[in-house]
């Protein structure tokens, strides 16, 4: 196994060789590849990357360009998975017959998708990885919708968001249902590692991805990734978005290591209503008129409920 | 290298990103990278921008949030120095001049058009403590 890169300070990290180029067709301001940088970056073994159809596959692999300066590869909505869990297979068998060119060098395995990749459309394929404990990280980068094909929702939608299959207007409210607890489904596969992540919060990020890389197993990283288009914010905001939703508690930064300890790693100073987090978003735009009020009350007893949870979870170390 | 179309393509070909070899790509920095046409790296982006980020290095402390949130790998930053903007690849979506912690700001958005020199010589001044937290709600 090659040594840990070291990452002090944001300093040290600004060192690091982008293995991501720009130019990339995704939108100004776009969360996900300021994700996809912070966990390239954190390791400086050579990267093995597939991804799923999503906003990043469609927009750093379109002919005649590609973005990635690793081996990367797209196959099916469904199947960055099983892409990489193959290639991991693969190495190993190779490894075991010792037809390695350079058996010295450890590549990292690393998939990325989207949240309809990852809470729909690939789901099966995903738990499959995780029960057949490939040495993987898979990174789900969660917008909350299906931004690649003009904002439906997924399964991931939070409750009262406007999107383009559940638009909200004079009879509705959007979407109704609650966001699917993917933390909780992936941890109870018995994972070394799962953990929630935020690229406002760099080095939280950063050492949770490090963690993943020595984890042995499959690892599932939950990268939420604001959307300035479907979210409906200028795009200068994304990380001011970013640290609403982290500072609010409407995305918890914490980890759950071998599906049973669950740590919080970060705690906001100052926490922060709700309402403050669904009003800067054109999507929760219409939760502020007489006729749906009470949603925003409902998400913030939600959002209190869920961390009252969390912190007991951590206390009882289950 | 000749350019194919898409329906050219044998089934299972790979776009190369470089030309040649090069033995480890993260310790190697872009400009020691043996591009290729294939690599977005030689596109350029700059037409998409309304509004450019300038840099005034006076107030600059590098401390590098602008190089960890840049979405578009713009924000060149070398030996722990931010260094400039890589005007290529740019798209101005402005996040670098939102996380800047300076007073003034040591990135500025302008219009695509204004000369830098000109720029520099207008960056405004250092703000009074009662008014230099600006709300960062929008």
């Amino acid at each position: 196994m090659s040594e840990m890169k070291k990452i002090k300070n944001l300093k040290d990290f600004s060192t690091s060789a982008d293995r991501f180029e720009g130019a990339n067709l995704l939108c100004p301001g776009c969360a996900h590849s300021i994700i996809v940088r912070e966990v390239l970056n954190a390791t400086n073994d050579d990267l093995i990357l597939a991804a799923s159809t999503g906003c990043l596959e469609v927009c750093t692999a379109v002919y005649p360009y590609t973005s990635w300066d690793a081996s990367w590869i797209h196959i099916g909505f469904e199947n960055g998975s099983s892409a990489v869990a193959g290639a991991e297979a693969m190495y190993k068998a190779l490894k075991t017959k010792g037809r390695l060119k350079q058996p010295d060098r450890v590549p990292k395995f690393v998939a990325f998708g989207g949240d309809g990749a990852t809470y729909d459309i690939g789901f099966q394929w995903i738990s499959g990885c995780f029960e057949r404990g490939h040495n993987m990280m898979y990174v789900c980068l969660d917008n909350e919708v299906y931004a690649n094909t003009g904002g439906q929702r997924s399964s991931s939608t939070p409750i009262g968001a406007s999107a383009t299959t559940t638009p909200a207007g004079r009879v509705s409210y959007g979407e109704k249902k609650n966001k699917k607890d993917m933390m909780a489904i992936m941890a109870a596969h018995g994972a070394p590692y799962v953990a929630q992540v935020a690229p406002n919060k760099w080095k939280d990020m950063v050492a949770k991805i490090q963690k993943g890389f020595a984890a042995e197993g499959p690892v599932f990283i939950n990268a939420m990734s604001a959307c300035t288009t479907e979210w409906k914010f200028a795009p200068e905001d994304t990380i001011s978005i970013s640290d609403l939703a982290t500072d609010s508690l409407v995305f918890p930064l914490y980890e759950i290591i071998d599906g049973t300890q669950l740590n919080i790693t970060y705690r906001p100073k100052n926490i922060i209503p709700v309402r403050d987090y669904l009003g800067a978003q054109g999507r929760f735009k219409h939760l502020f008129t007489k006729q749906y009020e009470y949603l925003i009350d409902e998400w913030q007893t939600r959002v209190d409920a869920k961390w009252d949870y969390l912190q007991r979870r951590e206390e009882a170390s289950v | 290298m000749e350019k194919k179309g898409w329906d050219e393509f044998e089934i299972g070909a790979m776009l190369r990103t470089f030309d040649g070899a090069v033995t480890d790509i993260a310790t190697t920095l872009p400009e020691n990278r043996p591009y290729s046409q294939s690599s977005s790296f030689t596109a350029s982006v700059a037409d998409w921008r309304i509004e450019k980020p300038l840099f005034n290095k006076d107030y600059c402390i590098d401390c590098q949030f602008c190089w960890v949130y840049c979405p578009d790998m713009s924000i060149i930053a070398r030996d722990k120095k931010m260094i400039g903007i890589d005007f290529d690849h740019c798209k101005g979506c402005g996040i670098c001049v939102e996380v800047c912690p300076t007073n003034p700001k040591s990135l500025l958005m302008f219009p695509e058009q204004k000369d830098e020199e000109n720029a520099l010589a207008e960056w405004p001044k250092k703000e009074k403590k009662d008014q230099a937290e600006e709300p960062k709600e929008d």
